[in-house]
C-alpha cells in the first residue's frame, strides 16, 4: 500500500482535467439554452431583455474564462494510463 | 471638394500609410526573429475581429434600429462556437495544423480523399459568396465617405471604392503573398489586423459612451429611452432568431477569412483557449452600445435618416467631428480588414484549387520538374487577390449599390453555411463520402441560389430562365430567409447524409477520413504507400520549386539523419513521401501537392489496385503458410506410416528368423528320421513286418518333405508373378466347399453347412478355389483349441460378389497378429502341431487374387474367421488374359 499514493494523486488530477474537458463541452449547451430564452418569448422585450441577454453573455464569457484557464494549461490529453479512471 | 472631404482623404490615407508601416515593421521584426508576440493569445483573439465588417459597424446599429434585438445573434453564434471551442473548433484547429490545412476548401477536399472537385465547389461556393460581401465592404466605405462629407455616395463614391479596392489589393499581395507555407503566418497582415480591431473596438466604443453619457443622460437614462423607442418594443421573432444564431455560428466556423485567421494562422491551443473567453468578451463590447446608438439614433436625427450610418451620422449631427472621424477610420478599419483577408483567403483557394491544378494539367509530366511552380504559385495568388478585390468592385459597380447590397451581408453567411455540414460531418464521421459530400454541397448551393441569391440580385422577382421563385416552397409564406436557411441547410444534410450512406468511399478516402476523424488521438499519418519510382532527388527537385531551396534541402538534411544517412539522400520510405506531401500541401493544398508528388512517383499513390495487390499478397501469404501446415501433416502422417512399416518389418524379420530355424528343424526332423531307418534297413537282419514299417516311416516323411518343398516353389512362383495357368469352368459352389471339407476335416472337427445357401454357380477354377478352402478348413482343424472344436461355413452374396466365411470357435486370433497373419513365413504359434510351413494364408491370399477376389480376417466372430469375397463372375478376367 505504501507505493500507492502516487499514482492515486496523478489519476485523481487526470480525472478532474477530464471533467473540465467535460463542463468546457456542456457549456456551449448552456449557451444555446441561455441565447434561444428570448425566441420562447419569455424574455420582455426592451430594458429587460436587453438586460437578460448581456448579462447570460457575460456569464458565459466568465465561466469560459474560468474553464479555458485550467484545460489549456493542460495541453495534451493525460496519458493513457488514466485512461480506465473516466 | 469640402474641407471635410479633404479632412476624410488625409486622414484614410494617413491610415493606410500606418497600416502599411505597422505590417512592414512587424515583418522586418519577424526577419530578426522576435516576432513572438505576433504568436500571442491576444493578437490571435484581436486577429478574430476580422469577423466584424463595416457590416457588423455600421449595420448592427441599423439593424437594431430595425429589429431590435435580433442584431445580437450576429454576434451571440460565433460566441457559442467559441465558448464551446473544447469540443469543435479545437479539433478543427488541430486537424487543420497536422494536415497542414490552407483553406477550407483544401480541409473538406483533403477530408474527402484530397478531391480536386470538391477542392473546386467549395472554392466556387466561397467566390459567389463573398465577392459581394467585399463589394457591401467597398459601398459601406463610399456610403461613409460621401455622409461624412455631406455629398451624394453615387458615382464618385463607386470611384473611390475602386481606388479603396485598388490599394487593399496591394496591401494583400505585399503582405499575404510573401510565402506559401500555411506553417509561416502572415505576420504583417496579423499586425495590421490587429490594429484594426483594437481601433474599430475604440471607436465604436468610444461613440457609444458619447451617445450614452453625452447624449443619453448616463446609464439608467438610456436605458429608459431603449425601452421607450421601437428598438426596444420590437418583440423577437422566435425562427428569424433561432435562424440566424445558427448561421453566424455556421458563418464563424465556414467563412474563408474567418477559417484563415482562426484555424490556418492559429498560434496555439493555449491561444485558443485564451481566445473561448476574450473574443465573446471583443463581440460583447462591440454590441454593448448598438442598442443605446440605435435608440438615441431615432430619437434625435430627423426622420428618415438611414440608421445605417447613425455611428457616423450621430456625432457629425452633435458637432463632434472628432469623434466622427474616429468613427470612420472604425468603420474603414473593419472593412479594409475584411477585404484584405478575405481577397488572401479566396486567392489561396483560386490559385490552390483552380489554377494549379489546371496548369499542372496543362504542362502534364514535366511540370513539377521543369517550371518553376513556386513563382507561378506566387504569380497566380497575386493576381487571384487582385482579380477577387476587382470582382469585388465590379460587382459594386453593377449592382449600383443601394438597398439590395444591404441584405447581402445574411445571404453571404446563408451561402457560406453550406459547407457546414460537410466541413463537420467529415471530422465526425468516418462515413462521409465524397459523392455524399459533392451532393450536400451541390444542393445546398443549389437551394440557396434559388431561394436567397438570385431574388436578392433581382429583387423584381424570379429571373424568366427559373421555373418559379422560391415562392412556391412550402414556409416561405412565414419569413422568406428562414425557409431559405431551413429548406437550403436541410436538403443540404439529407443529400450528404444520404448520399454517403449509399456510396462506398475509394481506399483514399477512407485513408483520409481516418486521419481526420480521429485527429485527436494521433496526428501519425495511418500507412501511406510510397511512390515505388520516386527517388530521392526528382522528389528534392519538385519540392525546391515549391518550398524553395534551403527549407526543402533542411527538410531532406533532417530526415536523412534521421534514418541514420547522414550526408546523403534519405530513403524515401512511405513516412516520409506522407510527411513531405503535408509540406507541400501547406503551400499548395492538399489535392495539388498529393498530384505533384504521384507525379513525380508515377501515380504510385494508393489505388484501388494496389490496395487489392496488398491484400492479394497478404492472402497468398495466408495460402502458403496453410499449405505448408498441410504439408506438415501429410509429412506427419508419412512419418507415423513408416514408423508401422518398421515395426512391421522387424517382426517379420523376426519371423523370419524363426521360421528359417523352423524350415531347418521341420527339413531336419524327417532327414533325421529317414538316415536313421534307412541305417537300421541296411543293418538287414531285420523281419519282413519290420522292413516294411521302417520303410513306411522313410516314405511318410519323404512325402512331408515333398509337402514341405512344394509350399515352397508354389509360394516363390505366385510371389514371382509369372503366369499361372487357370483352369476355368462352371462350377457350383456347394460341390468345392464339399471337396475341400472331405480332404481337409477331420472326425474330430465338427463342421456346420447350409447347403442350400452354398448352391451358387461360380465360373473359377475349382482346383485353385478348393485348394484355398482346403487350407482355411485344415487350420481351422490344426488351431482351433476349443474342448469341442466346430466350423461354421456361410455364403452369403452381395452385389456380384460371393462371400464364403469360414468361422471357428477357437481363441482366434489377437489383434496385434491379425497384420501379419497373411505374410509369408508366419506362424503364430511353435507348436509342434502345426505341420505346415506358415505359408498357407500367404498362398491363399495369392491365389485368391489370382482370381480376382480376396481373403481377410473376419474380427469380432468369437472365434477365428475367414472371408474369402469372390466375383460372381470369377475368373472371366483373369481367363481372358
Amino acid at each position: 500500500m505504501a507505493g500507492r499514493p502516487g499514482p492515486v494523486f496523478l489519476a485523481r488530477r487526470g480525472y478532474r482535467r477530464r471533467r473540465l474537458g467535460d463542463a468546457a463541452r456542456v457549456l456551449p449547451v448552456l449557451g444555446v439554452a441561455l441565447f434561444l430564452l428570448p425566441a420562447t418569448g419569455a424574455v420582455p422585450a426592451g430594458q429587460g431583455g436587453y438586460l437578460y441577454l448581456f448579462g447570460a453573455w457575460a456569464a458565459l464569457i466568465a465561466l469560459a474564462a474560468a474553464l479555458a484557464g485550467p484545460l489549456a494549461r493542460g495541453g495534451e490529453e493525460p496519458p493513457a494510463g488514466d485512461r480506465p479512471e473516466t | 471638394m469640402t474641407g471635410g472631404a479633404n479632412l476624410l482623404v488625409a486622414a484614410a490615407l494617413g491610415y493606410a500609410c500606418l497600416l502599411f508601416a505597422v505590417a512592414a515593421f512587424a515583418e522586418a521584426r519577424a526577419r530578426a526573429g522576435r516576432a513572438a508576440w505576433v504568436r500571442s493569445p491576444l493578437v490571435y483573439t484581436l486577429s478574430l475581429s476580422v469577423y466584424c465588417t463595416a457590416w457588423t459597424f455600421y449595420g448592427a446599429v441599423g439593424y437594431a434600429a430595425r429589429s431590435g434585438l435580433e442584431f445580437a445573434t450576429i454576434y451571440l453564434g460565433p460566441t457559442l462556437v467559441l465558448i464551446g471551442w473544447w469540443a469543435l473548433l479545437r479539433r478543427i484547429v488541430q486537424t487543420g495544423r497536422a494536415q497542414r490545412i490552407t483553406s477550407v476548401a483544401d480541409l473538406v477536399s483533403s477530408r474527402y480523399g484530397k478531391s480536386p472537385l470538391l477542392g473546386v465547389m467549395v472554392t466556387a461556393l466561397a467566390v459567389i459568396g463573398t465577392t459581394p460581401y467585399i463589394a457591401l465592404q467597398l459601398q459601406s466605405v463610399a456610403v461613409s465617405a460621401a455622409a461624412f462629407a455631406g455629398a451624394d455616395p453615387v458615382g464618385g463614391g463607386v470611384a473611390g471604392a475602386g481606388l479603396v479596392a485598388a490599394g487593399l489589393a496591394a496591401f494583400a499581395i505585399l503582405f499575404g503573398t510573401r510565402s506559401l507555407d500555411a506553417g509561416e503566418r502572415h505576420t504583417g497582415v496579423v499586425a495590421a489586423i490587429a490594429l484594426e480591431a483594437v481601433v474599430k473596438l475604440v471607436a465604436l466604443v468610444a461613440v457609444g459612451a458619447f451617445v450614452v453619457w453625452g447624449l443619453g443622460g448616463g446609464a439608467a437614462a438610456t436605458l429608459a429611452r431603449v425601452d421607450a423607442s421601437p428598438v426596444g418594443r420590437t418583440p423577437v421573432d422566435p425562427a428569424r432568431w433561432t435562424a440566424i444564431l445558427f448561421l453566424a455560428g455556421a458563418a464563424f466556423l465556414c467563412l474563408p477569412r474567418m477559417f484563415q485567421v482562426a484555424v490556418v494562422e492559429a498560434p496555439s491551443e493555449r491561444a485558443l483557449g485564451v481566445a473561448s473567453w476574450a473574443f465573446p468578451l471583443y463581440l460583447l463590447a462591440m454590441s454593448l452600445f448598438v442598442m443605446p446608438i440605435a435608440a438615441v439614433g431615432l430619437d434625435r436625427l430627423p426622420a428618415g435618416s438611414n440608421p445605417d450610418l447613425f455611428v457616423l451620422t450621430l456625432p457629425l449631427a452633435e458637432g463632434r467631428e472628432g469623434l466622427a472621424l474616429l468613427a470612420f477610420i472604425g468603420g474603414f478599419s473593419s472593412a479594409t480588414s475584411m477585404v484584405v483577408v478575405a481577397a488572401i483567403a479566396l486567392a489561396t483557394m483560386v490559385s490552390n484549387h483552380v489554377v494549379l491544378p489546371l496548369w499542372l494539367r496543362t504542362r502534364r509530366r514535366g511540370a513539377t520538374m521543369a517550371g518553376d511552380v513556386r513563382s507561378v504559385t506566387i504569380l497566380t495568388r497575386r493576381l487571384a487577390i487582385a482579380g477577387v478585390a476587382a470582382l469585388g468592385w465590379l460587382y459594386l459597380r453593377v449592382s449600383g449599390g443601394g438597398g439590395a447590397l444591404a441584405a447581402i451581408g445574411l445571404i453571404s453567411f446563408a451561402g457560406v453555411a453550406q459547407i457546414l455540414p460537410t466541413m463537420v460531418g467529415g471530422l465526425l464521421w468516418r462515413g462521409a463520402t465524397r459523392w455524399g459530400a459533392a451532393a450536400g454541397l451541390g444542393t445546398g448551393f443549389a437551394v440557396w441560389t434559388w431561394m436567397l441569391l438570385l431574388p436578392a440580385l433581382d429583387p423584381g422577382g424570379a429571373p424568366s430562365f427559373l421555373f418559379a421563385g422560391p415562392e412556391v416552397m412550402p414556409l416561405v409564406g412565414g419569413d422568406p430567409l428562414v425557409a431559405a436557411i431551413a429548406w437550403s441547410i436541410g436538403l443540404n444534410l439529407a443529400a450528404f447524409t444520404g448520399v454517403s450512406l449509399a456510396t462506398f468511399p475509394s481506399p483514399m478516402e477512407r485513408l483520409q477520413g481516418a486521419q481526420f476523424v480521429l485527429a485527436l488521438e494521433s496526428g501519425r499519418a495511418a500507412g501511406a504507400f510510397a511512390p515505388a519510382a520516386a527517388g530521392a532527388e526528382d522528389l528534392l527537385v519538385m519540392a525546391q520549386r515549391i518550398m524553395g531551396g534551403p527549407q526543402t534541402q533542411a527538410l531532406f538534411a533532417a530526415e536523412a539523419a534521421r534514418q541514420g544517412a547522414a550526408g546523403g539522400l534519405p530513403e524515401i520510405t512511405p513516412e516520409f513521401v506522407d510527411r513531405l506531401e503535408r509540406e507541400l500541401a501547406g503551400s499548395v493544398g492538399a489535392a495539388t501537392a498529393h498530384a505533384m508528388v504521384e507525379q513525380v512517383g508515377g501515380g504510385g499513390a494508393v489505388t484501388a489496385g494496389q490496395l487489392m495487390a496488398v491484400a492479394d499478397e497478404s492472402a497468398q501469404l495466408r495460402e502458403y503458410s496453410a499449405r505448408l501446415e498441410a504439408q506438415g501433416d501429410e509429412l506427419r502422417l508419412a512419418a507415423r506410416r513408416l514408423e508401422e512399416a518398421n515395426e512391421k518389418l522387424t517382426r517379420l524379420g523376426e519371423q523370419k528368423d524363426a521360421f528359417l530355424g523352423q524350415v531347418s528343424h521341420e527339413l531336419r526332423t524327417p532327414m533325421t528320421s529317414i538316415r536313421a531307418f534307412s541305417e537300421i534297413l541296411r543293418g538287414g537282419d531285420l523281419s519282413p513286418e519290420e522292413r516294411a514299417r521302417y520303410a513306411g516311416v522313410i516314405h511318410d516323411e519323404g512325402v512331408r518333405l515333398t509337402r514341405l518343398l512344394d509350399d515352397l516353389l508354389e509360394m516363390s512362383v505366385l510371389e514371382s508373378g509369372q503366369q499361372v495357368a487357370l483352369r476355368t469352368e462352371p462350377v457350383l459352389l456347394r460341390d468345392v466347399i464339399d471337396r475341400a471339407v472331405r480332404s481337409a476335416a477331420p472326425g474330430t472337427l465338427r463342421v456346420i453347412r447350409d447347403r442350400d445357401e452354398e448352391e451358387v454357380a461360380l465360373v473359377t477354377d475349382p482346383g485353385r478355389l478348393a485348394q484355398v478352402f482346403i487350407n482355411l478348413v485344415s487350420n481351422a482343424a490344426k488351431y482351433c483349441d476349443a474342448a469341442a472344436p466346430a466350423l461354421r461355413i456361410e455364403v452369403a452374396r452381395g452385389a456380384g460378389v460371393v462371400e464364403v466365411v469360414f468361422a471357428d470357435n477357437g481363441a482366434g486370433i489377437a489383434p496385434e497378429d491379425r497384420a501379419v497373419i497373411f505374410e509369408k513365413f508366419s506362424r503364430l504359434s511353435d507348436s509342434a502341431s502345426a505341420g505346415g510351413a506358415g505359408l498357407g494364408l500367404a498362398i491363399c491370399r495369392e491365389i485368391a487374387a489370382r482370381l480376382g477376389g480376396t481373403v481377410d480376417y473376419v474380427p469380432g466372430r468369437g472365434g477365428a474367421a475367414f472371408r474369402v469375397a469372390l466375383p460372381e463372375a470369377a475368373g472371366h478376367a483373369r481367363a481372358a488374359e
